[in-house]
């Protein structure tokens, strides 16, 4: 490596000491004697400077960047694992509250179902014990009512027969009225 | 910017080398130099600032550690962007490239400095290495598939002749536009600010105001460029690198 440089520089040499010479001293740069102490200690200086950053330095600095970065991915890690256990938790808790929910609710309705079957239950006896019982009345009604107008024939037989009796002065049989009365009746 | 002492007084002695201690490496003049010194306090500091910002390894970082994050996370986000999750292997070959060129720019912006960066042998070093690294990542990932890269699919076969060369042209020319980029703008920057803070010493006294305003604007400009030139010397090493990744051309 430094021999193909140092090589290149002696190729250089001729043609930059005429331009040197000719341009009476020229440029410091183109001082070709100068050229061996600047290669010499630029490939001591950098090769050292290499070394001591590649092997030292930059590793270091690496190092901790690649912790720093490490350290983050862990703490990010960390709180997102907190964040779902957060989440279960909260999830836990609102299923457990609808549970509860639903288990009072159930219990009203069937607190609810219940009281209303035995309302039902009593309404249906009472609603049967008063339909006997107006049946039992109705019957009663019916066969007063029945007895009431076979009576009014029978009023109304001895009324015509008392009737006719004093309007022709002679008795007429009952037979006869009744009959001429179920006739009248028609 | 204002490197006078023991140098010239001109707008280019700030980028002359100068040599601290004389050293020798089997035969190479391996002097200390200001570029040296420079390159050395670019190293330390980069050293020392991470040090200091991870000493805690906070959870929840201040401020420095905020900082070294953000340059971290900067680069990795263009690396990611620009190459892919593939792309992460070579993170800190391009995080040692982003930071090495920036504080070496940002250095140069104190007055009295040296700027590393001006040079263009620093730059083309940094640009081949670039260079060198990537191609060998291609072929080590694609083998000689890799040269496929120079054929682009959807192209006539009458066109071949024409866009291999082209292809291959850009591709090698690569380290020099990526060094010279990098050079020029730091020099350009550099010459301009000393040129014009010259006119505010040699002006008279009633025309001095304008140099001086227009070297206070530009200095708050060159703080831009010296981001912004090591920003996208890495965004296109990037680029280059996802070539060699990826292939997608």
């Amino acid at each position: 490596m430094f021999a193909v440089i140092t090589a290149a520089a002696a190729a250089a040499e001729a043609v930059a000491g005429e331009v040197a010479h000719q341009s009476g001293g020229g440029l410091p740069q183109l001082n070709t004697n100068d050229f061996a102490p600047q290669l010499i200690w630029l490939a001591a200086m950098f090769t050292l400077l290499y070394v001591i950053l590649s092997r030292v330095a930059l590793p270091r600095v690496g190092e901790v960047l690649a912790e720093r970065r490490e350290r983050i991915a862990r703490d990010l890690a960390a709180a997102a694992k907190l964040k779902s256990e957060t989440d279960q938790a909260l999830a836990d808790y609102e299923k457990a509250l609808a549970e509860a929910r639903a288990k009072a609710s159930g219990i009203a309705k069937d607190t609810r179902q219940s009281l209303t079957n035995e309302t039902d239950a009593e309404r249906t006896k009472i609603e049967a014990q008063l339909s006997a019982k107006l049946q039992e009345a109705e019957a009663r009604i019916s066969a007063t009512k029945t007895k009431a107008l076979a009576s009014v024939n029978e009023i109304a037989a001895d009324t015509a027969s008392a009737v006719i009796g004093k309007l022709i002065g002679q008795d007429v049989s009952a037979a006869d009225v009744k009959a001429a009365i179920a006739a009248r009746a028609k | 910017m204002a490197a006078d002492a023991g140098g010239g007084h001109g707008p280019m002695s700030q980028f002359e080398i100068k040599r601290y201690f004389p050293l020798d490496l089997f035969g190479q003049d391996a002097s200390f130099t200001n570029s040296s010194l420079f390159m050395v306090i670019a190293v330390a500091s980069i050293t020392l600032f991470f040090a200091a910002a991870m000493r805690n390894r906070a959870l929840v970082p201040g401020r420095m550690q905020s900082l070294a994050e953000m340059s971290y996370e900067f680069i990795a986000n263009m690396v990611r962007d620009n190459v892919g999750d593939e792309g992460m292997k070579y993170f800190p070959f391009i995080f040692s490239l982003f930071v090495f060129v920036l504080v070496l720019n940002m250095l140069g912006m104190i007055p009295g400095t040296f700027t590393v960066t001006s040079h263009i042998i620093v730059t083309f070093a940094l640009a081949a290495l670039v260079f060198l690294v990537v191609t060998a990542i291609g072929f080590a990932r694609h083998g000689l598939g890799y040269l496929k890269l120079f054929v682009p699919d959807g192209v006539p076969i009458w066109l071949m002749p024409l866009i291999v060369p082209i292809e291959l042209i850009s591709y090698l020319i690569r380290p020099v536009s990526l060094s010279v980029r990098l050079f020029a703008n730091m020099m350009a920057g550099h010459t301009m600010l000393k040129v014009f803070a010259g006119f505010a010493v040699s002006l008279p006294v009633f025309a001095k105001a304008a140099p001086v305003l227009f070297t206070t604007a530009f200095t708050g400009l060159e703080f831009v460029v010296a981001f912004l030139q090591a920003f996208i010397f890495t965004v296109l090493t990037c680029i280059y690198l996802n070539d060699a990744v990826n292939m997608h051309h």
